[in-house]
């Protein structure tokens, strides 16, 4: 397997999406791929593109010659494959074992109903989006969230409209 | 030859078996979910393990192979108890609705627990809330109900070569979808319903339209024709507990008139009528070089299969309707007319062994100057249905004969319901067209049985006619690709979506195994060799049609009513 590389993909900025040519042309660097491939260009294609795209998906499987009903599956399968263009801001969710003791699943939940999205998608306006990862290397911190980079730790439920709010004022003061 | 023990006594077993097939043989009985006969065991339910000497664990019947020796105890504490805990699992997150349930009755995972002796919730899972995917004209499906076995992914890969649906997602998530998370509609799906006939459970059913059929039956003000496809007769006793291959055509023809049927139609009329236009349209490419080989269009499936995934074949589709199309035009504009009835009155509800007619039906270009030619499609399920719901005792009635001129059919056309039927029958009537005689044996034998590719070589006068005909679009796909790989010496491919034909279709009853399907063959054969009017030429009605109204085959008002045209579908494939 390629390189695993989550992260990468998520410090793209938004708005880089890869139109039908550049996927095309990922696909031209592997002329007689197989199916055994099919992770490497999901991964190759996500990188450029900071996420899936359904044209990406039909133009991988009428490279491999697979039904998109399987890339799906297999790229839902994976928690590093998205669907959804990045947010503004990218919030990463720690649910690793220190963060979950410290409750983590309740911040999951409270922002899924703040934002009004599940893991894994995006805000209509395109400012937020939300990933659940694994442990995100800030135990002392748990529970922590990482919002483009910038870490909020120690954090309670009630915390969370402050931070979301916080990152809406930045925008509107951006705007103006 | 293998010698096994299995429960302390000695069975024999082949070489290279699983212990499930060696199991089967010696008839003995272990619960499966997830087996498929003829495909690779999968392994995913493990309700087919049983306890073998010395190994630690149980195994799975399914998939392990036998080995000289082996002692197998099938029902041993440890494997029922593992049976149980799995059943009881499988119910811990799974809906309470049964009462409510299509499958009520007919359930496999209810069937299970209740021979397992489940009737307490020991583990209670939390359910996974999905919505109702109700986007298809012809397929429900209802991933709430869904157990993940994977038949459905593997009928519609493996057997379909469509795959519309796969597992998405992981765990406790997973889930069986379309890419995207879309609806049927705009998938690849063909809406064969072979999904709906390896579904254990009630994640998968049809497009119920009793409503709109009841409905048009109590209205004065609409003339609700019916007509019966080819296979029903010899499949529809099966929902009252008969054995397969009984055929009730005289009694389910008086059912339809209990239930307010003004008249009930013969689908195999409009099958002979359909020969005639194609063995025309195949004897008028073989002499004009037109597009060869020359496909049947009967079975929806493979049209919209043609469709997404061959558009360079549309050409080598014959132009006619499939019958039931036929019938429901001639119906609303040859015969309406005549009787003095409005056609905007007429409502046409066909019974089909099939759920793609239910697609069918609602194909804009398959109607007469806008008028749909099919207004209900009903299943042999839904017919079966709505018999009981009416209180009809099917086994009581006397037989009636059908009506006219609509109901004579000639026993070419009900081969129809079969895989390789229509081909005899094309052939029957081709030989007649181009010598002016009959084939000296009608009989093509190597076109019968159940195999999913047949071929035959057939001499008409000077004329060598190659002709193969397949049934699952797997199949039918392999031999696609041969032709597009330079295959040349073949005219005729008769195409059936279903593997074995309309006989084994998507709307048929469930739960009938091979030998079902084969008792239902036989029972067309028999009707065949029967009767005497064998030939769809030799159809007086089919005939009569064509001096009253028709003309000839192919001619301007045959086009008008009876043909059409395919385009190039884009879906997510």
């Amino acid at each position: 397997m390629m390189n695993e590389q989550p992260q990468e993909t998520i410090s793209r900025q938004p708005g880089q999406s890869l139109n039908h040519d550049n996927i095309q042309a990922v696909l031209a660097k592997y002329p007689n791929a197989q199916r055994e491939l099919l992770i490497p260009l999901l991964q190759e294609v996500q990188e450029q593109q900071g996420y899936l795209s359904k044209d990406a998906v039909i133009q991988i499987g009428k490279h491999l010659k697979l039904p998109t009903s399987k890339i799906y599956g297999v790229a839902t399968f994976y928690n590093q494959f998205r669907f959804q263009s990045i947010g503004k801001y990218h919030i990463m969710l720690c649910r690793g074992t220190a963060c979950h003791v410290k409750g983590s699943f309740s911040l999951l939940n409270t922002l899924q109903r703040l934002l009004k999205i599940e893991a894994g998608q995006t805000t209509r306006d395109g400012l937020f989006s939300l990933e659940v990862v694994a442990c995100i290397g800030a135990c002392g911190l748990a529970p922590v969230i990482c919002v483009n980079g910038e870490f909020h730790g120690n954090l309670t439920v009630d915390d969370l409209p402050k931070i979301l709010n916080q990152y809406r004022n930045k925008e509107k003061k951006g705007d103006a | 030859m293998i010698n096994i023990e299995v429960n302390g006594k000695k069975i024999d077993a082949r070489e290279g078996e699983t212990i499930l097939s060696a199991l089967k043989r010696a008839m003995i009985k272990v619960p499966t979910l997830c087996h498929m006969e003829g495909l690779k065991p999968t392994g995913a339910c493990r309700m087919c393990v049983v306890d073998v000497e010395g190994f630690n664990t149980l195994t799975p019947a399914c998939s392990y192979p036998v080995a000289e020796g082996m002692k197998i105890k099938t029902h041993s504490p440890r494997a029922v108890r593992a049976r149980k805990t799995i059943i009881e699992l499988l119910l811990a997150n799974h809906p309470d609705d049964c009462l409510y349930c299509e499958r009520n009755e007919n359930c496999e995972l209810s069937r299970l627990a209740a021979e397992y002796g489940v009737r307490e919730r020991r583990f209670t899972g939390s359910r996974n809330r999905y919505p109702l995917d109700v986007s298809s004209p012809s397929i429900v499906r209802d991933p709430e109900k869904c157990i993940l076995c994977g038949k459905c992914v593997r009928m519609c890969e493996e057997i379909q070569g469509v795959s519309a649906v796969d597992f998405i997602r992981r765990g406790s998530r997973a889930a069986v979808g379309c890419a995207f998370e879309q609806g049927l509609n705009i998938s690849s799906c063909i809406n064969c319903g072979q999904c709906i006939m390896v579904c254990p459970t009630g994640a998968l059913r049809e497009k119920n339209s009793l409503k709109e059929v009841i409905a048009a039956l109590n209205d004065p003000e609409k003339f609700v024709v019916v007509q019966h496809a080819p296979s029903i007769s010899v499949t529809l006793a099966e929902e009252f507990g008969v054995n397969p291959g009984t055929d009730v055509a005289g009694a389910m023809t008086a059912a339809l008139r209990r239930l307010g049927f003004k008249r009930v139609f013969d689908t195999s009329f409009s099958a002979d009528l359909t020969i005639m236009e194609e063995a025309s349209e195949l004897v008028h490419r073989i002499q004009s070089g037109g597009p060869l080989p020359l496909m049947t269009s009967c079975s929806p499936g493979w049209i919209k299969y043609v469709e997404e995934f061959y558009p360079d074949f549309i050409g080598n589709l014959s132009s006619c309707k499939s019958p039931q199309q036929m019938l429901g035009a001639l119906i609303k504009h040859v015969f309406a007319p005549k009787e003095g009835i409005d056609p905007a009155k007429v409502f046409n509800v066909s019974i089909m062994p099939c759920t793609a007619k239910k697609f069918e039906a609602h194909r804009p270009e398959l109607g007469v100057d806008g008028i749909p030619d099919i207004d209900a499609v009903l299943t042999t399920r839904e017919l079966a249905q709505l018999i009981k719901e009416y209180g009809l005792n099917l086994g009581a009635l006397d037989p009636e004969g059908p009506d006219g001129p609509f109901g004579i059919r000639s026993t070419a056309g009900k081969m129809f319901g079969a895989t390789g039927g229509v081909m005899e029958a094309a052939l029957r009537t081709a030989h007649y067209f181009l010598t002016g005689k009959e084939m000296p044996n009608l009989k093509v034998q190597s076109l019968r049985g159940l195999y999913g590719t047949k071929e035959a070589r057939v001499s008409i006068a000077d004329l060598e006619i190659n002709v193969a005909a397949v049934s699952g679009l797997k199949n039918a796909a392999a031999l696609l690709e041969e032709i597009r790989a330079g295959r040349k010496n073949i005219h005729f491919i008769e195409v059936m979506t279903c593997p074995g034909g309309c006989i084994a279709g998507g709307g048929q009853p469930l739960g009938a195994d091979t030998d079902a399907v084969r008792a239902r063959m036989q029972a067309l054969y028999n009707i065949d060799q029967k009767e005497n009017m064998r030939t769809s030429h030799g159809n007086r009605m089919v005939r009569e049609l064509y001096e009253f109204y028709l003309e000839q085959p192919l001619s301007e008002k045959s086009h008008r009513l009876l043909h059409t045209h395919y385009s190039k579908r884009e879906v997510l494939i």
